[in-house]
């Protein structure tokens, strides 16, 4: 089915990450530019399984305290509420607004987890070199980067409580090691799926 | 990359490792550092995991519900569940890392909610707030994970300051958890807890007394009950005894130490708690003979725990009645078990015992068996008019057969003469019995007609009598103040008389002087008289001579 795709790299050429510029491929692509807007020419982004792999790990490290630490406390006079992200799922649902629930569900666990699958199945079909369905693999790269900064509803909706709901003795929201976390794994996981060159799939020889 | 035309070697081109090291793995390097250290972090905070049973797990809620020790905060409930057999609630609770202490052997949990009781009100706060477990941590070092709740508060926290006693009592009473211990009217502890003993025999009560008051319990101080309103009615007639408005409700214990100085009661040493304060108060009563008394009579006001009176001194108690049926007399008979404490009579006792050859256990019954041979005997008197009330009085009393009970092992049988109250009432009956013998109708009959003859005898002195009586008496004053009259001192009769009296005075001093002069010259009778100066002067007759003639 790919049989009819030609890669520039095969035709000898590069094209400019910045402006799109098409030039011949030189020698050397270190240290050559752009000839029309003086941007570094790079053939791969550098390093980009390695950083790509850093990224997921440390994101992936930090999902754990992100789920397990206190999310969001709520005080009231008479109580302290502690919710991590999935008590809060719960207690959306139970509370009778399960769509709310889904939500929160779909942006703070389906996912960051997501992601974290996605990115593992690029990276080792990449190292591997799989030449198993590109087209899909590229169409799930793009997926992720897209959806990768919804995740940070969740963050959003701590940080705007904490600010907003200050009522000193009669109730306030802090947030908790939880949010943090959360907000790191979702800046990891973008920076790694930022750092993944998506060329890369194509690079592996077709099987003949 | 290797082959060359030219054969010059070209040089070694290193390609730079694939996997060298570069700066981007110091990212994960931290998210590893930041996420273990917050892991490790709240993995110090998190103490023990605990669980607790309880018999419901109303207000507790899964993630919310503290453990609270003295009100601060040190654990949380993770999930509740029932226990396999279904029967208990098994509370999970995380106890925060500072609190790990509160999970040891001893260590005590309880629900605290709104409760009122006749302590007063108390968790009023979780009206809002929702239950909150409550827990009294233990001093012991044995750790524990596993614990079941108490149903009501303990009265007593382990760091609570003063000691806690057992009291054996007889029953209950109107005691309860929580009642007071009053240490002269002086609230000084609480009832904080009770068992039956195994055998049902006995409660035994946990009473817990506050620093510094713990120090006034010694071992010989006497523990009563001071419960509610102590309404007696004895033969001593109606007693009310009250503590306080609280010990009323709630029922309360009092205790007493002796006069003498003691050092203060180990922790959890045992006391009998008496019914009242009289009782604790009594002598204490280490000897004790049982009694057994047969009475023909009506027992009626004669109840357990009656006294046996002797010569006023309550001697000891009556401790059951049976009936049985003679049938040898065909009555029914009254058995009466008593116990009395021969020591209750003191010296009296002493030199009784001293008196027998051998004081050994069986001393008291011989006193008794000597005194009875001195017809001492008991009887059913009456001890309070009002209510009934009846006890035993022993006394000496020679007069009557004695009725005797049959002999019982381990018992002294008392011969018992007919009561006083009994004798009292077979004398009323009788007096009843002549009384309504006296034909009252014919009495009241002839008194009637005595009473009509003396009208018309009445009647006649009024008509006949009493006229005639009354001229009688007329003429009887008439003749009285002629007599009056007549003797009166103006009256003719009594100036005669006078002037008699008078003529008889003169009469008699002439012849006096006739006498003289005849005694001095009896021949005067012969010569006539001479003229004599003594003569003269002797003679009153010429009073005017002798006035003129010098003494």
């Amino acid at each position: 089915m790919s049989t009819a795709i030609r890669t520039a790299t095969e035709m000898g050429l590069i094209g400019c990450r910045r402006c799109g510029h098409v030039m011949q491929r030189p020698e050397t692509v270190e240290g050559s530019s752009c000839a029309r807007c003086g941007a570094p020419l790079r053939w791969r982004k550098p390093q980009s399984l390695e950083r790509c792999w850093a990224f997921l790990i440390a994101a992936m490290i930090l999902y754990i305290p992100a789920n397990t630490l206190t999310m969001m406390r709520t005080i009231n006079p008479f109580n302290a509420t502690d919710d991590t992200i999935m008590s809060g799922v719960i207690y959306l649902w139970v509370a009778g607004t399960p769509e709310l629930a889904a939500i929160v569900f779909v942006a703070s666990v389906m996912v960051p987890i997501g992601k974290f699958i996605a990115l593992l199945i690029l990276l080792i079909s990449v190292q591997r070199g799989s030449p198993h369905d590109r087209v899909g693999r590229t169409r799930m790269y793009r997926i992720i980067e897209k959806i990768g900064h919804w995740s940070m509803l969740d963050v959003f909706v701590v940080a705007l409580l904490v600010a907003l709901v200050r009522f000193d003795l009669f109730g306030r929201v802090e947030a908790g090691g939880g949010a943090i976390c959360f907000g790191g794994v979702v800046v990891l996981t973008m920076m790694a799926s930022l750092s993944f060159d998506p060329r890369l799939i194509w690079d592996t020889p077709e099987k003949t | 990359m290797t082959d060359n035309d030219s054969g010059v070697p070209e040089p070694v081109v290193r390609r730079p490792s694939r996997w060298q090291f570069s700066l981007v793995w110091l990212v994960p390097l931290v998210a590893a550092v930041v996420g273990l250290g917050l892991l490790i972090r709240t993995w110090m905070m998190a103490g023990p995991t605990i669980t607790i049973q309880f018999k419901t797990a109303e207000g507790i809620e899964e993630g919310k519900t503290q453990l609270r020790f003295k009100e601060v905060v040190i654990g949380k409930v993770r999930s509740i569940e029932l226990t396999d057999d279904f029967t208990q609630v098994k509370v999970t609770v995380d106890l925060n890392k500072h609190a790990s202490r509160a999970a040891v052997a001893d260590s005590r949990f309880w629900v605290v909610r709104p409760r009122a009781d006749l302590g007063g009100v108390s968790g009023l706060g979780t009206l809002l707030s929702g239950a909150y477990i409550g827990v009294d941590i233990g001093k012991s070092e044995e750790s524990q994970r596993a614990f079941k709740g108490l149903e009501v508060p303990p009265a007593v926290t382990n760091d609570s300051q003063g000691r806690g006693f057992r009291l054996v009592a007889k029953d209950l009473g109107s005691l309860n958890l929580g009642s007071p211990v009053y240490y002269r009217r002086v609230p000084v502890g609480r009832v904080v807890g009770y068992e039956m003993d195994p055998d049902g025999r006995a409660v035994s009560l946990q009473i817990f007394v506050d620093a510094p008051y713990d120090r006034f319990v010694t071992p010989s101080t006497t523990f009563w009950n001071a419960s509610g309103v102590d309404v007696s009615a004895g033969p001593q007639g109606f007693k009310l005894n009250t503590q306080s408005l609280v010990s009323v409700i709630a029922g309360g214990v009092a205790f007493q130490p002796p006069e003498r100085n003691e050092p203060p009661a180990a922790e959890g040493g045992r006391f009998r708690l008496y019914d009242d304060m009289a009782s604790a108060m009594a002598p204490q009563d280490k000897v004790q003979l049982a009694l057994r008394l047969r009475f023909y009579q009506s027992v009626r006001g004669l109840a357990v725990g009656a006294p046996v009176d002797f010569h006023g001194l309550q001697l000891g108690e009556i401790t059951k009645i049976d009936f049985e049926y003679d049938a040898q007399r065909q009555r029914f008979a009254a058995d009466v078990s008593a116990v009395i404490y021969p020591e209750r009579l003191g010296n009296a006792y002493l030199s009784l015992r001293g008196q027998l050859k051998q004081a050994d256990d069986e001393a008291p019954r011989r006193v008794f068996e000597r005194l009875i041979s001195q017809s001492l005997r008991a009887q059913l008197r009456s001890g309070n008019l009002l209510t009934g009330q009846q006890y035993v009085a022993l006394d000496f009393l020679s007069k009557g057969e004695p009725t005797l009970a049959p002999p019982q092992a381990g018992a002294l049988t008392m011969p018992t003469v007919p009561g006083s109250f009994d004798q009292i009432q077979t004398q009323i009956t009788n007096i009843v019995d002549k009384i309504e013998k006296i034909p009252f109708d014919e009495i009241g009959l002839q008194l009637r007609d005595s009473l009509r003859d003396a009208n018309q005898l009445l009647k006649t002195l009024d008509g006949k009598v009493a006229p005639e009586m009354q001229q009688t008496l007329e003429q009887a004053r008439l003749t009285l103040r002629s007599a009056e009259e007549a003797l009166g001192s103006d009256g003719p009769m009594q100036q005669d008389l006078r002037g008699t009296l008078e003529s008889v005075d003169r009469a008699a001093r002439s012849l006096r002087s006739l006498t003289e002069g005849l005694q001095r010259n009896p021949q005067s009778l012969l010569r006539g008289k001479p003229d004599d100066p003594v003569l003269l002067r002797l003679s009153p007759l010429p009073p005017q001579g002798l006035e003129q003639t010098p003494p």
